[in-house]
């Protein structure tokens, strides 16, 4: 029998501090390119604007694409290789013009340098402003509605402090992914925004099978006698440690070769679920059950300050 | 053996026959997306305003000739917004008559407002109920004039249905040519026949000074060597004669006097017939200009009374630029025009491409988890990856039953379904090495490990379907694609991981009269 973890006893929630640490690093680093960025880095989904794919008979140098499109005079185009050196997304911003009219001119600028060879369009992608605003907002709604929907589900199910818990360890992940993005240079478009709520989703589980493990070992007569609470939910995340990590090493095998074998369009989106199994099973392991912990241990702090108050009177 | 036993073999064997008859032949029974078969997304906001505008103008037209008819003069009669125009009369003496002249049936749909009797000046507003009734009806109809357009066209399986108050969502598999749909799809097709203003020039014209009964025009003239366009001008009455509204058949022809260009030969209906015969009994030596959506295209002489109610529209066509305008001709105009507020062409050399790497992609997942389960969990990690199968084969079929359309980021959701689908093996699977561990017999430990872990997995798989069901409802076409593989997915893997699974360990181990150990 191949095992990976057994009996282990590894005490994460006493090396708590250590792991608040290196999470504000990780997150830290993905604020500050997002602020020395600018912002994240929207797609046209959301930004609004033309997003073209062509592939090129032979080889061409992106200076002579770039000099063709300048010559129509649309804006400041992002031009971007695509997986295959023949293969390019040429991103333009929002203009006054109607899509037709934009493709129309791409092409015909394209086809004017005859260095170029004879592009085949393969992808058009048009978002008016109209559009993009809308979803930005319906983007917003979405992550919203996925964090209160399972705030509520494990508020019902254990109980708030777990809930809350459980939201901040997701909404770290969320904040880890979108500062990955942000670092290797990755548009935030529709699909990217999915894999973020799938790791809503997805991050949470292992964290509600630590729970439920604790309130297991809590129920049985003796299991947790002489425990303090932190040393009840170390063992539970020891107990559950396996589970975690097995889970997510399928789940990892998906993405990864989501990532890698995908296909270009897919990238982005797969990179972001990528990220987020790495994160969701890390939150899982130190930051969870640690901030449960933590809460507790005010509550109980205060109970004691307050008896020894009533005490002295 | 157990009757129970052969009651859940008999479910399995229902829900494997039910699959495979809605699942064959694959390749017919699942939608692939645009983004994987190529074809054009749309999205038209339909510029309804422009429909209840073109009302207003009408009504106020017949308002002022029905006003000049009773004998009050009016200085003025305009439209002011979308839904009003103002009436300006040329002496506040007739205001009673004005007003009684103003109140028929006719003006049903209207309410005067900013009375100034002093001044002799009122408007007429839209009653709210028709103005949304008319932006109602433009829309309805523009999805209807589409329809009818994209099916002259020839597209199978076009998708074209209303989208929220004043949109159109199009969808079009496999078009070849997207830049020619879109000109199809887009282009209003006003057809107007209006007579040219011959008393003034243009250069008059275009310095300001316009007759307000008159208008400035403009033929585009394409130099087919350079491309580059000219435009030129021409004065025409406001007051278009007839409409494409009375047309009955429109038709390519080869256009006799220029060689290697097409034009379009036009019939009217009978109460078309009988107007462009009079209209042309009438004007006799004067030009009538044929205008398409603004813009001139002939303007022949009038030599003589034309009682067929035939034309024809020149204008160096090409063949397909003759045959596109026939159809829009023929399937009538839009009553408001449309503009692309998003676009999403997908080419079918990509699409193919895609569908390519996302089955390499699904297959090298499934292998690695597949070889996965077997070396970590041997004989139970088999009976995992058999449960596996039967998940992707319920997936598919369901994608397949209820019509859902498998997309890129769908297929994403298949692989990534493969990954999560385990997981509700190994938490059972580990709990039973849980249950071994503390000393319990293999019966047991198989027992109590599908019962103990039963409450997480219900856990874990609501987390993702919320998302996912949150997903499906924001999203747009490719990622609901995505809601729906995992959603679906996440949900067969409730019946193959934990029904199926379970049914197949009590076939290979509880019916040993000695169990002494579990291959985990």
């Amino acid at each position: 029998m191949i095992e990976l973890f057994r009996n282990t006893n590894w005490d994460f929630i006493g090396k708590r501090r250590w792991a608040y640490v290196v999470s504000a690093i990780v997150i830290l680093l993905g604020i500050g390119s997002l602020i020395a960025k600018g912002g994240l880095k929207y797609d046209i989904d959301f930004a609004g604007g033309t997003l073209i794919q062509v592939r090129f008979a032979e080889r061409p140098s992106i200076e002579a694409i770039r000099a063709s499109l300048a010559r129509i005079q649309l804006g400041e185009s992002v031009i971007q290789e695509f997986g295959d050196p023949k293969e390019f997304i040429i991103r333009l911003p929002l203009t006054g013009l109607t899509s037709e009219d934009i493709g129309k001119r791409v092409q015909q600028a394209l086809a004017a340098d005859a260095s170029l060879g004879k592009p085949e369009i393969r992808r058009v992608e048009f978002v008016g402003p109209q559009v993009g605003r809308e979803l930005q907002l319906q983007a917003l709604y979405a992550v919203l509605t996925g964090l209160v929907g399972i705030l509520i589900y494990i508020a019902v199910r254990f109980d708030l402090k777990g809930s809350v818990a459980a939201i901040i360890a997701v909404f770290h992940d969320v904040l880890v992914s979108v500062g990955m993005l942000s670092l290797t240079n990755r548009e935030f478009s529709l699909p990217v925004l999915a894999a973020l709520l799938t790791i809503i989703g997805y991050s949470v589980n292992d964290t509600i099978v630590s729970y439920d493990r604790l309130r297991e070992n809590r129920g049985k007569a003796g299991a947790t006698r002489g425990q303090t609470f932190a040393q009840q939910m170390n063992t539970a995340v020891n107990q559950t440690l396996s589970r975690t990590v097995l889970t997510a090493l399928t789940t990892f095998f998906a993405t990864a070769i989501l990532l890698f074998f995908g296909g270009k369009v897919l990238e982005d989106f797969a990179f972001a679920l990528f990220v987020g199994v790495i994160t969701g099973t890390y939150s899982t392991i130190y930051i969870a059950g640690a901030l449960v912990v933590e809460w507790t241990e005010w509550v109980e702090g205060r109970l004691r300050k307050g008896k020894k108050a009533v005490a002295k009177a | 053996m157990h009757r129970a036993l052969w009651v859940r073999i008999g479910l399995v064997v229902v829900v494997l026959v039910l699959s495979i008859f809605y699942l064959y032949p694959p390749k017919q029974t699942i939608n692939l997306g645009l983004d994987l078969q190529g074809g054009i997304h749309l999205v038209l906001g339909v510029e309804a305003d422009k429909a209840t505008a073109r009302e207003i103008e009408r009504t106020a037209d017949d308002a002022k000739t029905a006003l000049e008819k009773k004998g009050i003069a009016v200085r003025r009669v305009a439209r002011e917004g979308n839904d009003a125009f103002v009436v300006e009369l040329a002496s506040p003496q007739s205001w009673n008559d004005a007003v009684t002249a103003t109140s028929g049936p006719e003006y049903g749909a209207f309410a005067r407002a900013n009375e100034d009797q002093a001044a002799g000046r009122f408007r007429m507003v839209m009653l709210e109920r028709e103005v949304n009734r008319l932006r109602d009806l433009a829309v309805r109809q523009g999805v209807e004039t589409i329809r009818n357009r994209v099916d002259q066209f020839g597209v199978a399986e076009p998708t074209i249905t209303r989208q929220g108050d004043d949109r159109i969502l199009i969808q079009l598999p496999g078009v070849q040519d997207p830049d020619r749909a879109k000109a199809l799809i887009g282009k209003t097709a006003h057809l107007e026949f209006k007579l040219l203003d011959d008393r003034t020039s243009v250069e008059d014209a275009q310095a300001g000074r316009l007759p307000e009964t008159s208008e400035l025009v403009f033929q585009r003239r394409v130099d087919k060597e350079t491309k580059a366009e000219r435009k030129i001008p021409s004065v025409v009455h406001k007051r278009a004669l007839l409409t494409g509204a009375e047309l009955n058949r429109a038709e390519v022809q080869a256009d006799p006097n220029s060689p290697g260009n097409w034009q379009v030969s036009i019939e009217f209906d009978a109460k078309g017939t009988r107007i462009f015969g009079e209209v042309t009994e009438q004007n006799v030596g004067k030009q009538l200009a044929i205008i398409l959506d603004g813009n001139l295209y002939s303007a022949p002489r009038i030599n003589e009374r034309i009682p067929g109610g035939r034309a024809v529209i020149t204008g160096q066509f090409t063949v397909d630029e003759a045959r596109d305008l026939a159809i829009v001709l023929r399937a009538g105009a839009l009553p408001a025009p449309v503009a692309i507020l998003e676009e999403r062409t997908v080419g079918p050399s990509l699409g193919a491409d895609s569908v390519r790497q996302g089955l390499i992609a699904i297959g090298a997942s499934a292998i690695l988890v597949f070889i996965f389960m077997l070396v970590y969990y041997r004989l139970s990690g088999l009976i995992a990856d058999i449960g596996l199968v039967l998940n992707l084969v319920i997936l598919l079929a369901c994608m397949a039953a209820f019509g859902a359309t498998l997309t890129l980021p769908g297929i994403a959701g298949i692989a990534l379904t493969i990954g999560m689908a385990v997981d509700t093996n190994i938490l059972i699977f580990e709990r039973i090495r849980e249950e071994l561990r503390v000393g319990k017999t293999p019966r047991g430990a198989i027992e109590s490990g599908f019962t103990r872990a039963f409450r997480t997995i219900i856990d874990t798989h609501v987390t993702v379907l919320v998302t996912a069901a949150i997903l499906y409802n924001f999203g747009t076409g490719p990622v609901k694609g995505f809601a729906v593989s995992l959603f679906v997915g996440l949900a067969a893997s409730l019946f193959t991981a934990v029904f199926f699974t379970r049914l197949l360990f009590d076939l290979v181990y509880m019916g040993r009269r000695k169990l002494a150990a579990i291959s985990i």
